[in-house]
């Protein structure tokens, strides 16, 4: 158990003369699940990258199970039995699990074809062992996320991995998966697999972790065992000073209505939906992924349509027909993916942050480009946007700072009401304690915020309400006092 | 620096003049760094082309090869604008013809004025490039398609009025719009550097711009920032069916006839011209700088060909081996600037 299965010493990775790692250790147990803990930028994927051997190590000494070794590219890090799940899945969508499983080195038969048959049975061996019941003939595009990323598993697995590293494998999973993820977890390491796992969620890290490693600004901090450490002392390492108030919250006297929902539907989607928003506070959506929450809020900002019922603003009946409606009257809707549907990734924090104004800035029929220098200045100034200038690329930027840019573009749009869809999802500890902080700085100024979440200690600490939402219906409301981790499950699993 | 400027003086007129002056020296700046390969390879080629051709440099030649990339250059700029919206126009060839072909029979053979027939000309390809982009906002289906579908259309349109034939105009006000000179200058390539002032305007200056990149880079984000994207769809394929029509309407003043099966393969050269110019087919990157630079490059390849007498035939080889080997180098660049 004690045996050491790989020990990295005095790591040096420069990057265009930068420093990306500088005197970096770690060291892996045999079968453990070993966290890796670290704000965006501190240097975990070019660590993950050396181990991966995608990226070769400047200086410094890569130790497996006591020998020293020179990982020569992915090939040979795969022969090592070293095997990375990255964030994004990277699977073939349109064909079949066991082809996937398999791709690149398919079993031939005598004469030289894909021999299907045998690929098959030994796909279905492999489900078997892990306890999976996924039909290893259908077409991946079929599955659900979560399916495909067991898939990943499996797929890496099947390379006789000694050394797995997962990259935020539970990112995109509802609670549900990731408790069959963790089971999965579990039976790796029985089989002797040793495993680094990433993630930002600190929960997770306490549930499945044996130690923990933080590193900043490129540098290794500590390793500490998870059963005698806890949140503040981990935050701590990572950000290098205290964060106080994790959570910023001033709740105050509510305002009047200013958004009522009455029995909004859409054929599939969700069905008599009912809610209302008042100025100055925060309702949350909590529910499992897919449950509608963002389909709802996709409808009330306009940007879908819905069957019937009534959305009302200000006491006066309105009909949304597209983003551009509902930003005229006030509202705004940050949305979950921000790389897909909040960013024009190639171009600059300029370009982004004025594409919903740009009418304010029209002199003529031009773009008045001083005038909007200042307003871009005002928002990277008041939302801490860390950059050199307003020109550079946001797909450059890091995940809390391009989420910082997104939700500047909407306060630009000078909205009523906000509605925030998964507002920290895949940011790290530091950027996500300013996001809660801005959100409470806007909510205090009179704003009215809805906040769709999937982590729930972020809607309890955050909301003054809560609706649970499962397949597609509102299941309850929950006040501020009454709100548990129970209880928003029970909800949302409908098994209240 | 020069927003500071402007609180602390009252002087208007000399901090326009200075704003007016970063512009200029910025963006000649910004020119030079984002088309550094291509203005390298236009160098080399004049270079070795002033050698090999006495000719090539006189004022003469370098006014034809302006006049007869003005066609290009129209076709290339409104391609250009679609390209950086992520799409693709395979059908502007076709209304080049049809649109040369339709006012011509409006002129000669319907006894139509100058004047209405080339609005009636203009009007009609421009309705194609709109039809395109309604098909293309409102269907679904692929721009590729869409025009592939509109490109058949307008030909066989041109061809269908002319029953195949090419109608011939000796009406010395119509055929001198293609002719004509202003001062030693060809009108066709004065209505080209309008084009040229006109689109670098609408590009950088005005909201449509600045929608198309947003378009061209992430569709969904676009439409969720509240902008109108089938509008803006629709729009750009309106003009390039526009400077289509126009370029088919001065092309045919210029061979004295509408001929309905001219211009095949123009949205190629126009494609490539782009491409070379260093607009991404991906979409959302790309200036309109690129593309002239593109179009002239092209032109001064075709232009160099003929004066060392290589048969056309060669030069299409040519042609295709400088454009594959132009954005290969210019793709190691980029490579290695990440």
């Amino acid at each position: 158990m004690e045996q050491v299965a790989l020990q990295l010493s005095h790591i040096e990775k420069k990057f265009a003369g930068v420093h990306a790692l500088k005197d970096m250790y770690f060291n892996l147990k045999q079968c453990e699940v070993h966290g890796l803990l670290g704000e965006n930028g501190a240097g975990k994927s070019t660590l993950i990258k050396i181990i991966g051997g995608i990226y070769k190590p400047d200086a410094g000494e890569i130790k497996i199970n006591g020998k020293t070794e020179i990982i020569n590219g992915i090939k040979d890090a795969q022969a090592r039995g070293i095997n990375v799940i990255h964030q994004e899945i990277v699977l073939v969508p349109y064909i079949s699990v066991y082809e996937n499983i398999f791709l690149g080195r398919e079993p031939r038969t005598r004469l030289g074809f894909k021999d299907h048959r045998q690929m098959i049975a030994k796909a279905k061996i492999m489900m078997e062992n892990m306890g999976l019941t996924i039909d290893v003939l259908r077409p991946v595009h079929e599955l659900t996320i979560a399916q495909q990323q067991l898939i990943e598993i499996v797929k890496a697995i099947s390379f006789n991995v000694r050394i797995l590293i997962m990259d935020e494998p539970t990112s995109s999973l509802t609670n549900k998966e990731v408790e069959q993820l963790f089971i999965m977890i579990k039976k790796l390491t029985e089989h002797n697999v040793s495993i680094i796992y990433i993630s930002h969620r600190m929960d997770e890290l306490f549930t499945i972790t044996d130690r923990i490693t933080v590193i900043r600004d490129g540098s290794y901090i500590d390793t500490v065992n998870t059963k005698q450490t806890n949140i503040d002392e981990l935050v701590k390492l990572m950000v290098g000073r205290n964060l106080n108030n994790y959570y910023q919250r001033h709740y105050q006297e509510n305002g009047e209505r200013l958004l009522e929902v009455k029995n909004l539907s859409k054929k599939g989607v969700f069905k008599n939906v009912n809610f209302h928003l008042k100025k100055g506070e925060i309702l949350g959506f909590a529910g499992l992924m897919g449950a509608g929450r963002s389909e709802i809020m996709q409808a009330v900002f306009g940007a879908d349509q819905y069957d019937s019922g009534e959305i009302y603003f200000d006491n006066k009946l309105v009909k949304l027909k597209s983003p551009q409606d509902a930003i005229d009257i006030g509202i705004a809707l940050v949305p979950e993916d921000r790389k897909k549907q909040g960013l024009i990734l190639g171009n600059s924090i300029a370009f982004n942050l004025t594409l919903t104004v740009l009418k304010q800035f029209m002199h003529g029929c031009l773009v008045n480009q001083q005038k909007q220098k200042d307003i871009i200045q005002y928002y990277i100034d008041k939302l801490n946007i860390k950059t050199p200038d307003a020109d550079k690329i946001v797909g450059q930027l890091s995940g809390g700072n391009q989420q910082k840019v997104v939700i500047a573009k909407w306060l630009a749009t000078k909205p009523k009401i906000i509605i925030l869809d998964e507002p920290t999802r895949g940011i790290d500890i530091g950027a996500k304690a300013e996001i809660y902080q801005i959100i409470d700085e806007l909510c205090a100024s009179g704003m009215a915020i809805i906040m769709i979440s999937s982590e729930l200690p972020e809607i309890i600490n955050m909301c003054d309400r809560v609706c649970v939402v499962a397949n597609g219906q509102i299941q309850g409301e929950l006040s501020q006092s009454e709100l548990t981790q129970e209880k928003i499950m029970k909800l949302a699993t409908g098994r209240a | 620096m020069a927003s500071q400027s402007m609180k602390q003086s009252d002087d208007m007129s000399y901090h326009h003049s200075t704003i007016i002056n970063n512009i200029i020296i910025r963006s000649f700046k910004n020119f030079i760094t984002n088309n550094i390969g291509i203005l390298i390879a236009l160098l080399l080629i004049s270079i070795i082309l002033s050698f090999a051709s006495p000719v090539f440099l006189s004022q003469e030649n370098m006014l034809s090869v302006l006049r007869q990339v003005s066609t290009n250059m129209c076709l290339a700029l409104g391609m250009t604008l679609i390209i950086i919206l992520g799409g693709i126009d395979l059908s502007v060839g076709s209304i080049v013809a049809m649109a040369g072909t339709l006012t011509v029979g409006f002129i000669s053979i319907g006894e139509m004025g100058i004047i209405p027939a080339i609005l009636l000309g203009l009007f009609i390809g421009t309705l194609c490039g709109a039809a395109n982009g309604a098909a293309i906002a409102y269907t679904g289906i692929p721009p590729f398609i869409v025009t592939l579908a509109m490109m058949m259309i307008a030909r066989g349109v041109g061809y269908i009025y002319s029953g195949g034939q090419s109608i011939r105009i000796f009406d010395e006000s119509f055929t001198s719009i293609g002719t004509g000179y202003l001062g030693m200058i060809p009108y066709p390539v004065i209505y080209m550097l309008v084009f040229i002032v006109v689109m670098l305007v609408v590009v950088n200056r005005t909201r449509l711009g600045t929608y198309i990149y947003a378009l061209g880079g992430n569709r969904e984000a676009a439409r969720l920032s509240g902008i109108a994207i089938k509008r803006v769809e629709i729009i750009v394929y309106t003009i390039a069916g526009f400077l289509a029509a126009f370029a088919g309407i001065v092309l045919a003043a210029r061979m004295y006839s509408g001929q309905p099966s001219v211009a095949q393969g123009y949205e190629m050269d126009a494609i490539a011209a782009c491409v070379l110019g260093g607009i991404s087919m991906s979409g959302g990157i790309g200036r309109i700088s690129g593309t002239i630079l593109g179009v002239i490059v092209i032109g001064i390849i075709n232009n160099g060909l003929n004066l060392l007498g290589v048969n056309s035939f060669w030069q299409l080889v040519a042609k295709g081996v400088i454009i594959f080997l132009a954005v290969y180098v210019d793709m190691l660049k980029r490579k290695k600037a990440n």
